[in-house]
C-alpha cells in the first residue's frame, strides 16, 4: 500500500466513524482538507521534478475527489438520519390536544376559554355570498362548474367554432393536456350555462359564480385570475324586457333603491341581441364624477338573449324556449363597493386589508 | 377606429353636437371610447403670393423671395427651393408659427439677409413626401393671399371619435359604414360616394391577372386595374389631413388614396408598381410548401400551402393575400404606372395565415371579419377619382365567382315582440330596418321576407334581424318587467351550505380568509415539498413564475404568511377554500370534481381547504384545536385524527402534502377512518423557505371528503336530570399508543352511561420509565332515568380498565 492509499484509507476511516453531522464536520479537515495527509503530500510536490510532479499531482487529486464524494454521501445520510432522529425526538401525539381541548358541556369545562376575535371572510367571498343571496331570493339556484374546461363548453357550444374570430376577444390560457389548445382555463363563467342546459330541461333560473382566467397583464383594474357571476334564465316567453327587469331588480337590491340599469348594444357570440349593461354610478348617483368618467354610469358586464345556436348546441328548442344570460365581475363589484383603487390588493392577502371588511 | 366627424358628414348631414353623436354611436353598439376635438391644421400658415424671386447676394443655395400676404406689401423670405415663380401661391409659415415637427419660426438673418417666415414644402406640412412635386408646395391658383392655409384648402376644426368596432360588424370598419348606422339611428338620409367613372383610356393596358383554380374558393373576387401617369397625381390636402386624423401617416398620393379608400369604404386594396412587377401581371395562388417572401416590413416569411399569395406572372410572390404586400413591387417615388388590386378573400384563410405569421394589419382586420363582396368596383373608381384628373386608367379586369345571392331571411313581427317584449307593428319593424339597407317584402300575415344587404354577412337568421330592429328602435325603449318567479323553491345545495358553514366556523377560530393565485411555479411546489411532476402545466403562461396550476392551497397560503410577516404583522392565521388540480390519474383516489362538474380528460380538479398559522401561539397544538372547533362546530362526527404514516401508500390527494409537514408532528384527518387530509406543524425546512420562524401550524383537507362526511340527523338526546359522577383515571401507556386510541377504547367500554370524556393530564417521569407516559382521563358518568349507584361506577371502571389493558397494555396508575 503506497502513501496515497494509506492516506486515503485513513480519511475513509475518519469519515465512516463519524456518527453525527457535527462529528463529520469536525473531521473534514483531517480527512481530506487542509490538515490531511493528502494536503501535506500535495505541499511536498514542488520539490519533485516536473514529470513526477504531474503524475503524483493527478493521483493526489483523484484521491481527494474520491474522499470528498464519500464525505458528501455520508453527510447526506447523516443529515437524513439527524432529521429523523430530531423528528422522533420532537414527536408529539397530536391527538392528545384534540382530547384535551375542552368545550362547554364537556367534563373539563371548569373555566371559560378566552373569546377569540373572529376572523374575516374575504371581501370577494362576502360580495359573492351577498349576490348569491339576492338571486336565491329572486328564485334562482346557484350552480357551479369546473375551472378547467374543454373547448366545447368554453367556446364551441357557445357559438364559437374553431377559428371563430370572436375567440380573439378572450385571451385564453391553454393547458398542456390532451390535444394542443383543447383544454383551457375557462375564460368566463358561461360554460356553466352549457353544462346546466346539457344536464336538464328548462325552466332554468340559475346564477353561477366562479373563478375565471384571462391572459391579461395585471394592472389596477385587471387580474389574470378573477371572479364572475353568470346568470341564465331559460323558460317559455322570456324576453329582453325580462332581462332589463331582472337587472333592475338586482341593481336595486345590491346598490340600494334609485339605481337603474341601462342596456347598450354590444356583441357576444352566445347572445343575440347582445348588450353591455351599465348601472347608475354608485359614487355620484348619476351626476357624473371621476369614478364614472363624468357619464353617471358604470359598466358592469355583458348580457343578452341566449343565441339560438347555443340552444341548438345543447338540444333546446329555440322556438319553444327563449332565455337571457349575463356575466358580471364580482371583484369589480367588490372594488366598487369599497372604492378600492387597485384591484391587485384583493390578491395580496395583507391581514390589515382582509380584516377591514 | 378613429373617425373624423367631417368625414361622416360626407355621407349623412349630421348636425347634432359631438357629444350627442358620440352617445348615438354608443347606443348603436359602436362604443365611443374617446372624443377628441382637433383645431384646424397649420395655425400660423397662410397663403402667400410670390411677387418676385431674387438671387441672394451672398449665397447661391438660397434665394430671396418677396411675397404678398394680402396687404400688397412685399415681405422678404429666404428660401432654399427654386421651384416657384412670380405669381405662384405658396404656403408661408408666419413668424411665431410652430411647425408640425416642433420647429418655431422666428425672424432671422441668413447670410446677411432677413427672412420673415418660412415657405413650406408639402412634407413640412405633413402632406406626404413622395408625391410628384419637389420643393415648395405650389398651391392651386384660385386661393386668396393672406387667408389661413387650412381654411383656404377647405380644412377646419374637427372632432375625432375613437370607436371600438366588434368582430361582428365588418361594415362598420369603415367611415361610410359607421355613417350608415348613425344616419339610421338619427333618422337622417345617407348616401355613399358616387364617383363618376373615369373614362377608360384605350391606350392603357388591360391588367393581366388570373386566379389559380386551386385558389378559387378562397379568392372570392379579384380585380386588377392599370393606372398610368400616377406621378402627376395631385397632393390632396383633405386626404392627407383626414388620414392623419384617422391615425395614418401621409406617404404619397397613390398610397394615400389607397389607404383613404380602405378607411372610407372598408375595402382593403393594394397598388403595385407595374414596371417592377415581373412579366407585368398577377396570379392568385396557394403558397408552395416551404416558399418564402419578404413582406413590406422587411421580414422574411415562411409560407404554407394553406396560405394564399399574390404572385407576379413569373410566379414570384409579391404579397400575402389580404394581409400585407411584399417589398418586391413596392411603390416608390419613381413609380409611374400602378396595377391596383382590389380583391375579396376568404375570412378564415386570412385569419389563420395572419395569426400564424403574427401579422396584424388593417387589411387583415377587415378581411377576417368579411369585406362586402360588392364593394370592389366602387373602390376602384374612388381610388382613380382621388388621384385627380391627370392620371390615365385602363379597363378593370374583374374575376371571381361573383357574390352568392344571400337568401332572404323571414322575419315574424310576433317573434320580434316576443323576444324583445315590445309591441311593434310590422310596418314599424320594416321602417326600422330599411335605412340599414334591409329590403322587406310582406310574406304572409305576420312576416316579412327580408333581403339582407351584401355588407351585412353577420345577419343570416331571424334573430339577427331582431337585434337590428332593437338597435335602431333603441334598447332604452324596451319596457322592463320581472320574469315570473319559477314555481320551485330554491336554496343552496347541501355542499354549498356546508361550504358556507365551514367558512363561518373557520373565521370562528380567528383565522381570516385569503384567496391566492391558482398559478404557481415549479419552484413554489418544490419549496413546499410538493411534486411538480403531477402538476398541470400551462401552454402559454404569463411568465415562468406562474407556469403551473396549484396542486395544493398551501404554497399560496404560505406566501401570504410571508407577505404579512414581511410587513411586521405578528401572529396571523389564514385559510382558503379553492380548487386545486393535478394530472388525471396522478393522485390515485383524488376526490371527484366539484359537484355539478363534468370531467375533462387528463385533468383532476377538486376543492381543498387549507389553514395556516404563524407567529406567537401558532403551531401544531393551535391548528389541532382549530380542527376541533370545526369538527365539533359542524358536527362532523365522522371525522377524527389518526396516526399518519408518512411512508404509507399515496392516499387521497391531500396526502401529497406529506412532505410539507414535520414528520413527528402530523396527524391524518380521517373521515370514517380513511385519511382525507393532514394537520400538524409545517416541516421546519419548508417554513424556512418561506422565511417563517417558529412553529407554523397547517391543515389541508380535501373539501368534498370533508363536506361529504356523513352528518346524520341525530335524534334529540334527552338530557339526564340525575346527577353525574366523574371518574378520573390515569393510564400509563407506551408512547406508541395515541391518546385517540385509548380514548376510543375507553368510550366503547364505558357504554351507555358515558356522558363525556376528556383528557386532563399528560405526565412523564422517571418513575414511568422511558418511552411511557401517563394519560389522565375524566369520564363523566350518568344514567338517563336514575341516580347512579356505586355498583354502576365500579362496573364501568372495571370494564374500562380491563379494555385499556387488553387493547393497549395500559396500566392503571394508582393515585
Amino acid at each position: 500500500m503506497n502513501a496515497i492509499e494509506q492516506a486515503s484509507a485513513h480519511g475513509r476511516q475518519l469519515i465512516s466513524a463519524a456518527s453525527t453531522l457535527a462529528d463529520l464536520r469536525a473531521v473534514e479537515s483531517e480527512a481530506f482538507g487542509k490538515r490531511s495527509r493528502l494536503a501535506a503530500m500535495t505541499a511536498e510536490l514542488r520539490e519533485l521534478g516536473p514529470q513526477e510532479r504531474r503524475q503524483l499531482g493527478q493521483e493526489l487529486q483523484q484521491a481527494r475527489a474520491a474522499l470528498e464524494e464519500l464525505y458528501n454521501r455520508r453527510a447526506e445520510e447523516l443529515s437524513r438520519r439527524d432529521a429523523l432522529r430530531r423528528a422522533e425526538a420532537e414527536r408529539l401525539d397530536l391527538t392528545e390536544e384534540a382530547w384535551r381541548f375542552a368545550s362547554t358541556g364537556s367534563p373539563l369545562a371548569g373555566a371559560l376559554e378566552q373569546p377569540v376575535p373572529r376572523g374575516h371572510l374575504h371581501l370577494v367571498t362576502q360580495v359573492r355570498q351577498e349576490l348569491e343571496d339576492i338571486f336565491l331570493s329572486m328564485g334562482f339556484e346557484v350552480a357551479e362548474g369546473p375551472e378547467v374546461e374543454d373547448d366545447w363548453h368554453n367556446f364551441e357550444a357557445l357559438n364559437m367554432p374553431p377559428h371563430h374570430p370572436a375567440r380573439g376577444m378572450f385571451d385564453t390560457f391553454y393547458l398542456k393536456a390532451g390535444q394542443s389548445e383543447s383544454v383551457v382555463l375557462r375564460t368566463h363563467t358561461s360554460p356553466v350555462q352549457v353544462r346546466l342546459m346539457e344536464s336538464r330541461r328548462p325552466p332554468i333560473y340559475a346564477v353561477a359564480p366562479g373563478r375565471c382566467f384571462r391572459r391579461d397583464t395585471p394592472d389596477a383594474t385587471h387580474l389574470p385570475v378573477f371572479h364572475q357571476l353568470e346568470a341564465l334564465v331559460v323558460d317559455e316567453g322570456i324576453s329582453m324586457s325580462h332581462l332589463a327587469g331582472a337587472l333592475d331588480a338586482f341593481t336595486d337590491a345590491f346598490f340600494g333603491p334609485g339605481r337603474r340599469a341601462r342596456l347598450r348594444p354590444s356583441f357576444f357570440p352566445f347572445t343575440e341581441p347582445s348588450a353591455e349593461f351599465d348601472v347608475t354610478c354608485w359614487v355620484c348617483g348619476g351626476e357624473g364624477c371621476r369614478t364614472c368618467s363624468g357619464s353617471g354610469w358604470v359598466e358592469l358586464g355583458g348580457c343578452g338573449m341566449v343565441d339560438p345556436a347555443v340552444f341548438e348546441a345543447v338540444g333546446v328548442d329555440p322556438e319553444r324556449y327563449s332565455g337571457f344570460a349575463w356575466g358580471l365581475g364580482i371583484d369589480r363589484l367588490a372594488a366598487a363597493r369599497t372604492s378600492l383603487g387597485d384591484i391587485r390588493e384583493l390578491l395580496d392577502n395583507d391581514i390589515r386589508f382582509l380584516t377591514q371588511f | 377606429m378613429r373617425v373624423p366627424l367631417s368625414w361622416l358628414r360626407d355621407f349623412t348631414p349630421v348636425e347634432a353636437p359631438p357629444q350627442d353623436v358620440a352617445r348615438a354611436l354608443s347606443f348603436l353598439g359602436l362604443v365611443v371610447e374617446g372624443t377628441e376635438e382637433v383645431g384646424p391644421p397649420w395655425p400660423g400658415v397662410v397663403v402667400a403670393r410670390v411677387l418676385e424671386t431674387r438671387s441672394h447676394p451672398a449665397a447661391d443655395r438660397i434665394q430671396l423671395v418677396d411675397v404678398d400676404t394680402g396687404d400688397a406689401e412685399a415681405l422678404q423670405i429666404c428660401c432654399g427651393a427654386f421651384n416657384m415663380k412670380a405669381g405662384d401661391l405658396v404656403p408661408l409659415a408666419t413668424l411665431g408659427t410652430v411647425m408640425p415637427n416642433g420647429l418655431e419660426i422666428a425672424r432671422r438673418k441668413m447670410r446677411g439677409e432677413w427672412s420673415n417666415g418660412m415657405l413650406c414644402s408639402a412634407p413640412e406640412l405633413g402632406l406626404g413626401d413622395e408625391g410628384g412635386q419637389k420643393g415648395i408646395y405650389v398651391l392651386p391658383p384660385e386661393l386668396e393671399p393672406g387667408a389661413p392655409l387650412a381654411s383656404a384648402l377647405g380644412l377646419g376644426a374637427d372632432v375625432v371619435f375613437d370607436i371600438e368596432v366588434g368582430p361582428n360588424r365588418p361594415d362598420c370598419f369603415s367611415v361610410a359604414g359607421v355613417a350608415r348606422d348613425l344616419a339610421a339611428a338619427m333618422r337622417l338620409p345617407f348616401s355613399l360616394p358616387r364617383p363618376s367613372p373615369a373614362a377608360v383610356v384605350p391606350e392603357v393596358a388591360t391588367a393581366a391577372v388570373r386566379i389559380d383554380p386551386a385558389a378559387e374558393h378562397i379568392c372570392r373576387r379579384f380585380t386588377g386595374t392599370v393606372v398610368e401617369n400616377v406621378g402627376a397625381a395631385a397632393v390632396a390636402p383633405l386626404v392627407s389631413h383626414r388620414l392623419a386624423l384617422a391615425g395614418m401617416r401621409a406617404i404619397s398620393a397613390v398610397v394615400d388614396a389607397s389607404n383613404y379608400v380602405m378607411l372610407e369604404l372598408g375595402q382593403p386594396n393594394h397598388p403595385y408598381d407595374l414596371d417592377v412587377l415581373g412579366c407585368g401581371g398577377l396570379v392568385v395562388r396557394r403558397a408552395e410548401p416551404g416558399e418564402t417572401m419578404v413582406t413590406l416590413d422587411g421580414v422574411a416569411r415562411l409560407l404554407e400551402p394553406a396560405d394564399l399569395v399574390i404572385a407576379d406572372a413569373a410566379g414570384a410572390p409579391v404579397g400575402v393575400a389580404g394581409i400585407m404586400g411584399g417589398s418586391a413591387a413596392e411603390m416608390s417615388p419613381a413609380t409611374t404606372t400602378v396595377l391596383l388590386e382590389v380583391a375579396n378573400f376568404d375570412p378564415l384563410t386570412v385569419s389563420a395565415t395572419g395569426k400564424r405569421l403574427g401579422l396584424h394589419t388593417e387589411a387583415r382586420a377587415r378581411f377576417e371579419r368579411g369585406v362586402d363582396i360588392e364593394l370592389a368596383l366602387l373602390a376602384v373608381e374612388r381610388f382613380v377619382e382621388l388621384l385627380g384628373p391627370h392620371v390615365r386608367r385602363g379597363p378593370t379586369t374583374d374575376l371571381g365567382r361573383g357574390a352568392p345571392p344571400q337568401s332572404p331571411v323571414r322575419l315574424r313581427t310576433s317573434r320580434v315582440n316576443m323576444l324583445l317584449g315590445t309591441e311593434l307593428s310590422g310596418d314599424e319593424c320594416r321602417a326600422l330596418l330599411a335605412p340599414l339597407g334591409f329590403v322587406s317584402t310582406p310574406d304572409g300575415e305576420d312576416a316579412y321576407s327580408v333581403r339582407v344587404p351584401s355588407w351585412r354577412p353577420d345577419c343570416t337568421r331571424e334573430v339577427d334581424l331582431v337585434e337590428e330592429v332593437a338597435r335602431v328602435h333603441g334598447y332604452d325603449r324596451i319596457p322592463r318587467r320581472m320574469p315570473a318567479r319559477p314555481a320551485a323553491a330554491t336554496r343552496l345545495s347541501a355542499y354549498q351550505r356546508g361550504r358556507r358553514e365551514l367558512r363561518q366556523a373557520l373565521v370562528g377560530t380567528g383565522a381570516s380568509e385569503a384567496w391566492t393565485n391558482t398559478f404557481v411555479s415549479p419552484a413554489d411546489l418544490v419549496a413546499t415539498a410538493l411534486s411538480p411532476e403531477v402538476a398541470l402545466e400551462l401552454e402559454n403562461p404569463l411568465d415562468q413564475s406562474q407556469s403551473m396550476l396549484r396542486t395544493s392551497v398551501l404554497p399560496g397560503l404560505l406566501r401570504a404568511l410571508r407577505f404579512n410577516r414581511e410587513r411586521q404583522a405578528g401572529a396571523v392565521a389564514l385559510f382558503e377554500l379553492g380548487s386545486v388540480f393535478c394530472r388525471g390519474g396522478a393522485a390515485s383516489g383524488a376526490p371527484g370534481p366539484v359537484p355539478g362538474a363534468g370531467t375533462i380528460s387528463g385533468v383532476q380538479e377538486w376543492e381543498q381547504v387549507g389553514l395556516v398559522a404563524a407567529g406567537e401561539g401558532a403551531g401544531a397544538e393551535w391548528v389541532v384545536r382549530a380542527f376541533e372547533v370545526l369538527r365539533r362546530g359542524l358536527r362532523l362526527d365522522a371525522l377524527d385524527l389518526r396516526r399518519h404514516d408518512p411512508g404509507g401508500a399515496p392516499g387521497p390527494a391531500a396526502l401529497g402534502n406529506t412532505g410539507a409537514f414535520h414528520p413527528g408532528r402530523v396527524a391524518a384527518v380521517a373521515a370514517d377512518g380513511s385519511p382525507v387530509g393532514l394537520v400538524g406543524q409545517l416541516a421546519p425546512e419548508v417554513a424556512a423557505r418561506y422565511d417563517l420562524t417558529g412553529p407554523v401550524g397547517a391543515l389541508v383537507v380535501d373539501l368534498p371528503a370533508l363536506l361529504g362526511a356523513a352528518r346524520p340527523a341525530r335524534p334529540a338526546l334527552a338530557v339526564s336530570r340525575y346527577p353525574a359522577t366523574d371518574l378520573d383515571l390515569a393510564f400509563v401507556v407506551d408512547d406508541g399508543v395515541q391518546a385517540q386510541d385509548l380514548a376510543l377504547t375507553l368510550a366503547a367500554a364505558a357504554g351507555d352511561l358515558l356522558g363525556g370524556l376528556a383528557l386532563f393530564d399528560v405526565w412523564r417521569g422517571a418513575a414511568l420509565g422511558a418511552g411511557r407516559r401517563s394519560l389522565a382521563f375524566r369520564l363523566r358518568l350518568r344514567a338517563a332515568e336514575r341516580t347512579l349507584t356505586e355498583a354502576d361506577v365500579s362496573a364501568v371502571m372495571a370494564a374500562v380498565v380491563q379494555a385499556a389493558a387488553s387493547d393497549h397494555g395500559a396500566v392503571l396508575r394508582q393515585a
